[in-house]
């Protein structure tokens, strides 16, 4: 099991957000790799797209099952992790680190306090949410 | 596990290893236990262990047994010599495939049949129905274990675990008997992976240890998700997916297998007339231009129109590709030709092949 890093806030589905200033950094927790298994393609947005609360960003494939990516939080997309996307084991190896996905352009901070801190999340997923 | 679920002999082996259990078949197995990948990439590089055990183990004994089998499978068992086997059919008289089955021959009447978990209440009745009632069918799935050890190093391995037999002699689809540790044990030289190895038969009481004694000499547990990646790299047809009730070995590429000078047997008249005719569509292999996989059910298209079914797919770890398997009209079943694949929002671009050349050489 990763060590959740300091800071981080966590939506039902499963994705983390990480607040740096105005931009955001957001990937999939620890457990969402772990449920999904391998992560073999990962389908995520240009640069520029404009991204609303709860929409859908993208796609995560795993040997086992499609999940579908979305937004914790409203924002335009300013760059994506090009880097993990022939190496999508990334997103299994360093949820929290390397194997980010995207990082947004913050366009409303009142979001952020509907989202979990780590230890809500970590509750949130022993009860078994969804 | 459903409440249902049967367990095999290696239960607990499974749960200490930390397997992720599920149900198939009926069956409680691990569909993995560290990652599907580097369980595939172990039997490609290395070595890997399956518990097998819900396959179905059937005795086939007494006076008219080879005669009878002859009838209701398609290969040719009068080929056989006791310590051979051989993969082959069960049919139904429209050439429709009822399962496929390894027939051990260990001697005049006398054999040994391997079926699928998920057929295997259905074979048993339909064999049942088709011997003459002196020949006695005898189920010993639950008495015994079955385990494939798989990979370039099985067989090196297994032989230092029964040092008596002379395992690396064994042919392709040949079986001894021996022991590991004073356990009788059953090798044969088979598998469903693409790679050397054997599958092992044992009493159930032993499973367990024998199973620890591989883990000891560095086969890594593999699960059931292992086994399909495999199974679609290497281009074998799985029950329910590139094979059933409703398709014939002349479809499936599976005519190897029909001996159609043999004599009569079931399903022979049906599969003269598809000949005759040609079938409609074959089963092809499609190695995808890029990582998502085909999954079964997906449609394959050629200029917009519909020409085919996905029967199965997967993420293939060597080729860092999806790949998988289709029924495909006929007539653009050439390799090298170029389909398409709607997935999702996407269309995907893939090759028809072979599915021999699926797996590459590694």
């Amino acid at each position: 099991m990763t060590a959740i890093p300091e800071g981080l806030k966590f939506s039902k589905s499963h994705e983390w957000v990480s607040v740096n200033g105005e931009t955001a950094t957001i990937g999939i927790s620890d457990h969402a790799q772990a449920e999904l298994g391998d992560v073999t393609y990962l389908d995520l947005p240009e640069p520029g797209r404009m991204l609303t609360l709860n929409s859908q960003f993208g796609e995560v494939e795993s040997v086992k099952a499609v999940s579908e990516l979305y937004s914790p939080i409203s924002g335009e997309v300013v760059e994506t992790n090009s880097e993990i996307l022939n190496s999508t084991e990334t997103v299994n190896e360093d949820p929290y680190g390397k194997g980010w996905l995207i990082k947004i352009r913050i366009s409303d901070p009142a979001e952020l306090v509907t989202l979990m801190n780590a230890k809500d999340y970590e509750e949130f997923t022993a009860q078994g949410g969804h | 596990m459903s409440a249902i679920d049967k367990t095999t002999a290696l239960y607990q082996n499974h749960i200490n290893l930390k397997g992720r259990m599920v149900s198939f078949a009926s069956w409680s197995l691990p569909v993995m236990y560290t990652g599907i990948l580097e369980e595939t990439m172990a039997v490609r590089t290395n070595s890997g262990a399956f518990d097998i055990s819900h396959m179905g183990r059937f005795t086939l004994v007494g006076a008219g047994s080879e005669e009878a089998l002859q009838f209701i499978t398609p290969n040719d068992v009068s080929s056989l010599n006791a310590g051979d086997a051989q993969y082959s059919l069960l049919m139904n008289p429209s050439g429709g495939i009822i399962d496929d089955i390894i027939i051990y021959k260990r001697g005049t009447d006398d054999f040994l049949l391997v079926v699928n978990a998920s057929n295997a209440e259905r074979d048993f009745n339909w064999i049942s129905e088709h011997v003459p009632s002196q020949c006695k069918l005898v189920d010993h799935t639950l008495e015994t274990a079955m385990i494939a050890i798989q990979g370039p190093q099985a067989v090196t391995i297994l032989s230092t675990m029964a040092p008596e037999i002379n395992i690396s002699d064994l042919k392709r689809f040949q079986w001894i008997e021996g022991t590991i540790e004073n356990i009788a044990t059953t090798f044969c030289r088979t598998g469903y992976t693409g790679e050397d190895g054997l599958e092992i038969i044992l009493p159930a009481e032993s499973a367990s240890d024998v199973w620890n004694m591989l883990m000891e000499n560095g086969v890594m547990p593999c699960g059931l998700g292992a086994r399909d990646t495999l199974r679609v790299e290497a281009g074998y047809p799985l029950y329910g997916h590139e094979i059933d009730d409703s398709t014939t070995p002349v479809e499936s590429g599976l005519m190897w297998v029909v001996k159609m000078n043999k004599g009569t047997f079931l399903g022979k008249d049906r599969i003269e007339k598809v000949l005759e005719q040609g079938p409609r569509r074959k089963l092809v292999g499609l190695v995808c231009a890029e990582r998502l996989q085909p999954r079964q059910g997906y449609n394959v298209t050629s200029d917009g129109l519909e020409i085919g079914t996905i029967t199965s797919g997967a993420f293939s770890p060597i080729r860092q590709t999806g790949i998988g398997m289709a029924y495909i009209q006929t007539d653009k079943t050439k390799t090298g030709t170029l389909v398409h694949i709607p997935i999702r929002d996407r269309i995907i671009e893939a090759t028809v092949t072979l599915r021999k050349n699926l797996l590459p050489q590694h």
